[in-house]
């Protein structure tokens, strides 16, 4: 696999939502001041008469979002990450999902690949909040191909969505949508040495971990999961019994996001040894996006060794 | 201008509100009585005056929208909602209870007549501006009415919003803050003083009329007023009574989330029967 051809999904989210106002003139979007970092400022420059900067009071954007959403618009609500799910937690839990609203949260910057800015930037807990909420879709997209389908996919449910997108360029794994479908796990390879469960960019890192290890005759497979909520039991549940090893790896904290989800399906149906590789309950810091995974663990060296080791 | 017969006939409707309020609480064991019962003459004249509703097309994309914002008034809502035919009367005896539809807060998804779910305050400013942008976009004629606490506009999203409505100049938006002066903890002024409030809003960019929010003429001449306020929002203060008609809850913030007992409750209806 090419791992050089790179994109980051925030400008795939951008260009996405572009082609979703063409098709659909119920999509608005929402910014909270952040449109040129979220890449709406696009969809903004194309549809200026449905596109509403709500300035910096992303509580305010979110309980809009919903109210337009009362009327039959399908609105996308952009900011960090950290400010649209921790700030405006209430304004999602009580405002969209308990009254099951068709508003679409797109998040961006998300996990320490936010890089230079440092903690208070880098969300860490954007899974685990959204995905303890009723009615919510998560979805966390590995590359460009994913995060188009995504925001695609959105807007064919009749519900709040959470999707994650990044700020750093990540590698391109996909050439279509053709395996794309929601709450199903993407599986790469046969192997039964060990599987990798993965999501958002750590997936690239997980891939070129198991073109590595077949050069040493080690075997693994590597489950894909876009969609976190729900999550794809069947393809966890096939996993833990076809396969030696299982490790699970995510820009998130080790907490309530991806490897909580498996084990979660791993304790009730199928139990067996699980590794999470994540944030270790801790916060991020400033560095490059790539020195950070390295400090934190998470390059496919750091998976490899983990499945050697482990 | 309200003639005889009308004003009567909404005496008529808001006593009735009133005694139900009083009976769903005094049933539940539990509710909030008085900041419904200071409301109350407010949505005797938007539902049975104002509103453009329907109850035989209650999801009419043109009718007009209602946010209670401070939702725990539900009991004064539900009342109302009763009162004009969305569900029958008896089930108010319901409220609050594990098989009744009538939650403790507003839930748009299970009670007609209900436009938007709230309960957690501050947020049905920006719920309404919400739908009057959806109105805007869509060029309907339909006008959009959030009631908040004057507790509850110690929210700081109340103000994030107030800039939004003014910015966007919504001006099918009608905010109505009813301003009893009471909160739980006490007066607004010893909690955390919202005065003057209608300053806050007059700065905020809204069109601002303070009315006695127990006159039903007061309350009509202000909605009139706002529909023709032009390329602005406005924000009606209305001056009220914590607990209105019953006079052991009059003024009393200890009556603001207190069912009472079977005593109180008959010398209320007793009061509101005169």
């Amino acid at each position: 696999m090419n791992f050089e051809n790179k994109k980051a999904t925030r400008q795939s989210y951008g260009e996405a939502l572009v082609e979703l106002g063409k098709e659909n003139n119920n999509v608005v979007v929402l910014d909270a001041d952040l449109a040129g970092a979220t890449k709406t400022n696009m969809f903004a420059k194309e549809f200026s008469e449905r596109f509403f900067d709500m300035g910096i009071a992303e509580q305010d954007m979110i309980a809009t979002a919903a109210g337009l959403a009362t009327c039959g618009k399908i609105p996308y609500a952009s900011t960090f990450a950290v400010f649209a799910t921790g700030r405006a937690y209430d304004q999602i839990r009580n405002s969209i999902c308990y009254p099951n609203l068709n508003v679409k949260i797109c998040a961006t910057h998300c996990g320490i690949t936010v890089g230079e800015d440092g903690a208070t930037h880098q969300m860490l807990e954007d899974i685990n909040l959204m995905r303890g909420l009723p009615n919510m879709t998560v979805i966390s997209p590995a590359d460009d191909v994913e995060a188009k389908w995504a925001v695609k996919e959105a807007a064919k449910i009749n519900g709040p969505v959470y999707i994650r997108f990044g700020r750093a360029a990540s590698p391109i794994i996909h050439e279509n949508e053709e395996k794309l479908e929601l709450g199903k796990g993407i599986q790469f390879g046969e192997g039964i040495d060990a599987t990798v469960f993965a999501t958002g960019i750590m997936v690239a890192e997980a891939l070129k971990a198991k073109e590595e290890l077949e050069k040493e005759g080690i075997n693994i497979r590597v489950v894909d999961f876009h969609t976190i909520k729900p999550i794809d039991k069947e393809m966890i549940i096939k996993c833990a019994k076809e396969t030696k090893k299982l490790i699970s790896v995510e820009e998130h904290s080790i907490i309530g996001g991806l490897g909580s989800a498996v084990a979660e399906v791993l304790v009730e149906n199928y139990p067996a040894k699980l590794t999470r590789m994540g944030i270790k309950d801790c916060f991020g810091k400033s560095g490059s996006a790539g020195e950070l995974l390295k400090y934190f663990g998470l390059t496919s060296k750091d998976i490899i060794e983990k499945i050697k080791n482990n | 201008m309200i003639d005889g017969v009308e004003l009567q006939n909404l005496q008529e409707k808001s006593k009735n509100i009133r005694k139900s309020i009083v009976e769903m609480v005094y049933s539940a064991a539990s509710g909030h009585p008085g900041g419904s019962l200071s409301i109350t003459d407010v949505f005797t004249v938007l539902y049975f005056k104002e509103l453009n509703i329907d109850v035989n097309n209650q999801k009419d994309a043109n009718r007009d929208r209602v946010v209670l914002s401070k939702g725990h008034c539900s009991p004064a809502l539900y009342s109302t909602l009763a009162e004009k035919g969305f569900f029958p009367k008896e089930d108010l005896n319901t409220f609050r209870k594990v098989d009744s539809y009538l939650q403790g807060h507003p839930d748009m998804k299970k009670i007609p007549g209900v436009d938007m779910t709230s309960g957690s305050l501050g947020q049905g400013l920006s719920i309404a501006n919400g739908m009057a942008l959806a109105g805007k976009l869509d060029n309907k004629e339909y006008r959009v009415y959030c009631i908040c606490g004057d507790g509850e506009i110690q929210e700081g999203q109340i103000w994030e919003a107030a800039m939004s409505s003014s910015h966007y100049k919504l001006d099918n938006l009608c905010v109505i803050v009813d301003n009893n002066n009471l909160q739980i903890d006490g007066s607004v002024e010893n909690v955390m003083n919202p005065h003057p409030i209608d300053k806050k809003f007059e700065s905020f960019g809204f069109n601002v009329l303070v009315i006695d929010g127990h006159n039903f003429e007061e309350i009509l001449d202000a909605f009139e007023k706002a529909k023709q306020t032009k390329g602005k929002p406005t924000a009606i203060i209305a001056k009220t009574i914590k607990g209105k008609g019953v006079s052991f809850m009059e003024n009393q913030a200890g009556w603001h989330g207190k069912a009472p007992k079977e005593e109180e409750y008959k010398i209320a209806m007793e009061e509101l029967s005169k």
